[in-house]
């Protein structure tokens, strides 16, 4: 190796900019893979001088990829410190690349999803609202200011964070540690992955299987309950042992799905998508045929 | 009220930023707190924006875009609500009834996003198409179309609203069937499995398909966070490398894939 290419700090500041735009052409296939690729594209130019080396990265940066918005830089970091090395020719390949990124995506936005739009967004909206119905200027000033300082903050510490740790991972060339980072990742993707789809894909089938009337003390008793408070206490105490609310037990579709396998159905559209792909069915009608059934379905009764 | 040429230009240009900022998420300008101040910036009525926009905005606080769902829109919520309430002319007295509009607003805004990130999918294979020709410029001219796509999807309902006035906006949001809203919105929630199924077919192999079943049965179990899940899915991997590794190196250079043989040999 004569000399080894890496990337400047001018470079990582032009991706962590570029990186504000990672939803900018948000898509139902690849999610955030336009955005990637646009933030990449400085480091993609530095690294690869060749039209080949140009072309196939930018290729593997298209493939799909969501997390939180601003938890995308610290996987940035990283999966520059990968392709600086990849373009110093170490044998970093593009399932090790993808792995990284996938493998990451999940859990981080597991923390980005808490803190930043349950946690932070709440307090800071709410007291800048405060000061707003007050008649307050200050009110959006504030939040405008303290959200968009902490916001680039965390981007560029973290995509440094990231960038320096995914140089210490690569640094060991003899292979091994970057053969195990590629099949740990695949295994942490595959195994993401499986967890995704089960949580973050919803289907509810409505229709109802069977009504059933409950014996007499088997549901609570509204009508009998003391009047007042106690009978709030009651109907707590009686709900908390197992009663059911209503003298009839309603069972649908899904009840039986989800006693049988929790996110059955999720599993099996996935596995379907991933056949019709294979059957090179065009993403674009499969999400236009979903859509078409989800209104349908929702006519007929059936979700 | 009317507004002059210059106020509806920057109305439009404060429409677009949101629009923007309601798929990026990044800046915020498509908070009501901030979209709503600065319409009433521009059009001179401040004071009641302002109110208006810190109301929204504590109605909105846990509106979010949490994996691939899409919040009720924040940006066409205040964009709108406040040029009604400019328009109204009723200062601060109208800002309650320009809430209720609001909330309606934020589903119509909801739509209208589902349908540009369905154009933004062609886009993307425009993308791949510049990615097999090298072309980084197409590749980022691209991406700024897409991104300018989002904010005409707020100037464009903002323009109208400033032609029609506020009455007919109402009456045509009142129409939409609800069968359809809520059809779009169960077709939502299954499309995901397209982006998951295409990253599956890219990295399965045989080795790694039974880490999938574990990851889908254990995130059945509520309980644990997707940090958790994290934290079991790396255990796994670093146990199963460090397993595979024993493995090669315990039984040597006399590996004939038969461990029973190899002690007997030795033995």
């Amino acid at each position: 190796m004569a000399q080894e290419i890496r990337l400047s700090k001018k470079d990582r500041i032009a991706i962590w900019w570029r990186s504000t735009f990672i939803q900018g052409s948000w898509n139902y296939e690849r999610m955030q893979n336009g955005g990637w690729v646009y933030a990449m594209i400085p480091a993609i130019k530095k690294l690869y001088k060749t039209e080949e080396d140009r072309k196939a990265a930018l290729q593997r940066h298209l493939e799909f990829f969501n997390t939180h918005p601003y938890i995308a830089s610290p996987i940035l970091g990283v999966t520059l410190a990968l392709e600086e090395e990849r373009a110093n020719g170490a044998p970093v390949d593009d399932v090790a690349i993808q792995g990284v990124k996938v493998g990451m995506m999940g859990p981080l936005a597991g923390i980005g999803d808490p803190v930043f739009w349950f946690t932070l967004k709440p307090i800071l909206g709410a007291l800048a609202a405060s000061l707003a119905l007050t008649g307050n200027i200050l009110g959006p000033i504030i939040y405008f200011v303290f959200w968009n300082l902490l916001r680039m903050g965390f981007m560029w510490y973290t995509q440094e964070f990231g960038y320096k740790a995914g140089s210490k991972i690569t640094e060991d060339l003899s292979g091994g540690i970057l053969q195990d980072v590629t099949k740990g990742a695949s295994i942490l993707g595959m195994f993401i992955l499986g967890s995704l789809v089960n949580r973050w894909v919803s289907i509810t089938f409505t229709p109802i299987v069977s009504s059933v009337k409950l014996s007499e003390g088997a549901f609570i008793d509204w009508a009998n309950l003391p009047a007042g408070t106690e009978g709030i206490k009651t109907a707590f105490e009686q709900f908390a042992a197992g009663l059911a609310l209503s003298d009839t037990k309603i069972t649908t579709l899904q009840d039986n799905l989800d006693s049988l396998i929790p996110g059955l159905a999720p599993l099996l559209l996935t596995l379907l998508c991933m056949w019709l792909l294979k059957k090179k069915v065009s993403p674009i009608v499969i999400i236009l045929g979903l859509f078409a059934i989800g209104v349908v379905f929702h006519l007929i009764g059936i979700m | 009220m009317d507004l002059n040429v210059i106020q509806i230009i920057l109305v439009l240009v404060v429409a677009f930023l949101a629009g923007v900022e309601g798929i990026l998420d990044e800046f915020h300008f498509h908070q009501p707190i901030i979209a709503c101040t600065l319409i009433g910036l521009v059009t001179g009525q401040l004071v009641p924006c302002l109110i208006l926009g810190g109301t929204l905005q504590l109605i909105a606080l846990g509106w979010a875009n949490i994996g691939a769902a899409v919040a009720p829109d924040a940006a066409l919520a205040s964009v709108a609500s406040a040029i009604i309430l400019v328009l109204s002319g009723q200062g601060e007295a109208g800002v309650a009834s320009s809430i209720a509009i609001a909330v309606p607003l934020a589903i119509a805004g909801l739509l209208l996003t589902i349908f540009v990130r369905t154009i933004a999918t062609g886009i993307v294979h425009i993308m791949d198409g510049a990615a097999k020709e090298g072309n980084f410029r197409k590749i980022e001219l691209w991406q700024w179309i897409a991104i300018c796509l989002q904010g005409l999807r707020i100037a464009i309902p903002a323009g109208l609203i400033l032609m029609v006035d506020a009455g007919p906006v109402r009456t045509a949001l009142e129409g939409m069937p609800v069968w359809l809203t809520d059809g779009l919105a169960i077709g939502g929630g299954m499309v995901v499995a397209v982006g998951y199924a295409m990253v599956i077919n890219m990295m399965a192999t045989k080795e790694v398909w039974p880490f999938f079943a574990i990851g889908f049965v254990l995130a059945t179990i509520s309980d644990i966070t997707l940090m958790g899940l994290g934290a079991i899915g790396l255990s796994l991997a670093l146990i199963y490398i460090a397993l595979s590794k024993m493995g090669g190196s315990g039984t040597g250079g006399s590996n004939t894939g038969d461990p029973v043989g190899d002690i007997i040999d030795n033995y």
